[in-house]
């Protein structure tokens, strides 16, 4: 689903990403871990076509990015830290919204589906900026799984929420996942990244350091499968 | 399940979602627009207190007056516009969209052209009342939507790379008036043929001028678009 | 470490020898103006400044365009040369304009086309260094640099031909004559050739200091390299 062979990413003099290789089959539900400034969020935005590699290749959902960037878009469906939502609308609203955008047909019954998939359906007509932090990541996933995309990045989701709303949040993307759709997501919490994922990876200065899948590890050593890789 | 129909039907959807998501957030908020109309009638009065002029003079800086006004209290609004996506990383839901950049690109051109178009048909009633002008010939508005076209097809674009940089709010103008100039210049001169009544044929030529204007920069803005919103 | 092309120090010696030159051939071997007497020589410069200052707006401009289609940055150091390099020439021309202005019409200030021009283009330079100040990325610095020096390049000339057509209301000047007749003199055959003296030798000149220009922009990209290297 995911093909990446030496991608490298430059900004300016500074090298970020170096001669990185990926992939990930379809169905994987891949945890991308590192340590800050390691380069996760670029890598992911790269996959989500919103930056361009300086070089390598890069294939998502059997599109070449960043030239056949449209058809990639079409499957993709990312979540950032960022809502990536308008305050000022309801969620409803703002669903329509980008429903329009990705031209989905039967809008309106999808938008229910979606809203009562992510828990938010009681309150679909409030503005935005009136839901809390956990609410607005959960509406934020019901964005990204709108058009119905194969593919799934998530760029550290629970930043920024508390226990119950990452509980909730957990929920969401269990359902989300099995679906069967590929998804790659950032993550600090490695708790969080262990009951939900098949594999992980771990990148570091600029490549994947390490990967080994949810079968070959058992659950406390995740912990030092990380420390270890990092310390090479 | 995204339909693909005929791109340029997607197209035009998508132009028409941004401009539909730009009208009904301002609708509710009135943040930008207020702020544009509060902005325009205070810099009627100082014009009004820095200009002390008699009526006959007044007449004809009546032109200047709108013009300059419209060119400061049009920026507030590209700002806004333009700051509101790039808040809480909207532009990349933007991008994210399956559809050309462009869409994204004339979607905001028009919500930003209502926007100005609303605030000048609530300056112009009230400065022809301040001032016992009538402002309502139809020449003149024509004048003002060809013009308010120009500035904001500009507009949109310096704004989109203004709000990327770290100076922001305060580069957009520096970056902007140097460019509509033209635009000024052909407005102010059209619009003061309109209100002393001359004959159309004398003041054709800055019509025009404001007409290619209008079609070369939008054209242009069209084609760079793309690379100012892209990484 | 490339030392100076040898190349560059016989242009650098060139330039100075024309400037000489041409500075004789303005100042003593022109015959002087009947009407407006000697402040009129102060025009030779003047119009040798403004033609190097125009030949700089073109080549931006079309740097701009080669820019946007190759994405090479060595396109973008050019720019960065030629605007400069116009900058100061545009600026020299106002001022020897305003020189020539005073005694000739008394006025400090004419709002003729070409001096309106040139005032604005100033301000168009000034608003493009601005911009690039305020973004750190190398790339997106260029990008943004080139679409801006190609939208003021469309710009400019339009501004020209806009107050050439419209601004049929010129300051009164005393003495009657038309402010916007900078040659409002005949031409003998010595002031012929010092005029195209002057345009020859202020093009070797623009060229030196645009090669000199570029030349330094490479070498501090190099210092940017290396202060990179150490760091590391």
């Amino acid at each position: 689903m995911i093909t990446v062979k030496k991608l490298v990413k430059r900004f300016g003099l500074k090298t970020i990403l170096r001669g990185l290789d990926f992939e990930v089959q379809p169905g994987e539900f891949v945890a991308l871990l590192g340590p800050n400034g390691a380069g996760k969020t670029t890598f992911l935005r790269i996959l989500a076509s919103l930056s361009r590699p300086s070089l390598g290749d890069v294939k998502v959902a059997g599109y070449r990015l960043p030239n056949e960037a449209a058809a990639v878009r079409a499957r993709l469906g990312v979540v950032s830290h960022l809502p990536l939502l308008y305050g000022d609308l309801t969620a409803e609203e703002n669903l329509r919204f980008y429903g329009r955008m990705y031209n989905i047909s039967g809008l309106e019954p999808r938008i229910t589906e979606v809203l009562e998939m992510v828990g938010l359906d009681n309150r679909r007509r409030d503005l935005v900026r009136t839901y809390s932090r956990g609410m607005q990541q959960r509406l934020a996933i019901g964005r990204a799984v709108l058009h119905d995309p194969d593919v799934m990045l998530f760029d550290e989701p629970y930043t920024g929420l508390d226990q119950d709303a990452s509980s909730m949040l957990d929920e969401v993307l269990k359902t989300v996942a099995a679906k069967g759709r590929t998804v790659v997501m950032t993550s600090h919490d490695l708790a969080r990244a262990e009951d939900l994922a098949t594999r992980f990876d771990i990148l570091s200065r600029g490549v994947i350091a390490a990967s080994k899948t949810h079968r070959q590890l058992h659950r406390s050593n995740l912990l030092s499968f990380y420390k270890e890789a990092l310390a090479d | 399940m995204t339909n693909s129909n005929s791109k340029s039907g997607n197209f035009l959807k998508a132009v028409g979602a941004v401009v539909w998501k730009d009208l009904q957030a301002e609708f509710r908020s009135r943040e930008l627009f207020s702020a544009m109309l509060v902005f325009s009638l205070l810099i009627i009065l100082i014009f009004n207190f820095a200009l002390e002029l008699d009526i006959k003079t007044r007449q004809s800086v009546t032109s200047g007056v709108l013009w300059a006004t419209f060119a400061f209290a049009g920026t507030l609004g590209l700002n806004r516009s333009m700051a509101i996506e790039k808040d809480r990383g909207c532009m990349d839901g933007l991008l994210l969209a399956p559809v050309d950049r462009s869409a994204i690109y004339f979607g905001k051109v028009i919500s930003n052209l209502v926007f100005m178009l609303i605030v000048e048909t609530i300056v112009l009633p009230v400065y022809s009342v301040l001032y016992n002008i009538n402002l309502f010939q139809p020449g003149l508005l024509l004048v003002i939507l060809l013009g308010s076209i120009g500035y904001v097809g500009v507009g949109t674009l310096l704004s989109a790379m203004a709000v990327q940089t770290r100076t922001r709010d305060i580069l957009l103008p520096i970056l902007l008036f140097p460019i509509v100039i033209p635009v000024l210049l052909a407005a102010v001169k059209a619009s003061n043929g309109f209100l002393e009544g001359l004959d159309i044929s004398e003041f054709l030529l800055p019509i025009n001028l404001l007409i290619a204007y209008d079609i070369i920069f939008i054209a242009v803005a069209f084609m760079v678009f793309d690379s100012v919103v892209e990484e | 470490m490339q030392s100076r092309p040898l190349a560059l120090t016989i242009l650098d010696i060139v330039s100075i020898i024309l400037l000489g030159i041409s500075a004789y051939l303005a100042l003593v071997f022109a015959p002087t103006e009947l009407v407006m007497g000697d402040v009129q020589r102060v025009f030779y410069f003047h119009i040798g400044t403004a033609w190097t200052a125009l030949m700089g707006f073109i080549l931006a401009a079309v740097f701009s365009v080669t820019y946007l289609v190759s994405k090479d940055l060595k396109w973008d150091r050019l720019q960065v040369a030629a605007i400069e390099v116009s900058l100061v020439f545009f600026l020299i021309t106002i001022v020897l304009g305003s020189i020539w202005a005073r005694p000739a019409w008394n006025t400090w200030w004419t709002w003729d086309p070409r001096l309106t021009t040139a005032a604005v283009t100033e301000l168009i330079y000034i608003a493009y260094f601005m911009l690039r100040q305020g973004i750190d990325d190398p790339e997106r610095r260029a990008r943004f640099g080139a679409v801006y020096a190609l939208v003021g390049g469309l710009s400019a000339p339009i501004t020209f031909f806009a107050i050439r057509l419209f601004r049929t209301i010129h300051p009164v000047v005393i003495g009657g004559s038309n402010a916007e007749a900078e040659g409002g003199f005949a031409m003998t055959a010595e002031m012929r050739v010092a005029f195209f003296f002057a345009l020859f030798a202020f093009t070797v000149i623009f060229i030196d200091l645009f090669w000199n220009r570029i030349r330094l922009g490479e070498l501090q990209e190099k210092v940017e390299q290396l202060k990179l290297k150490v760091t590391l």
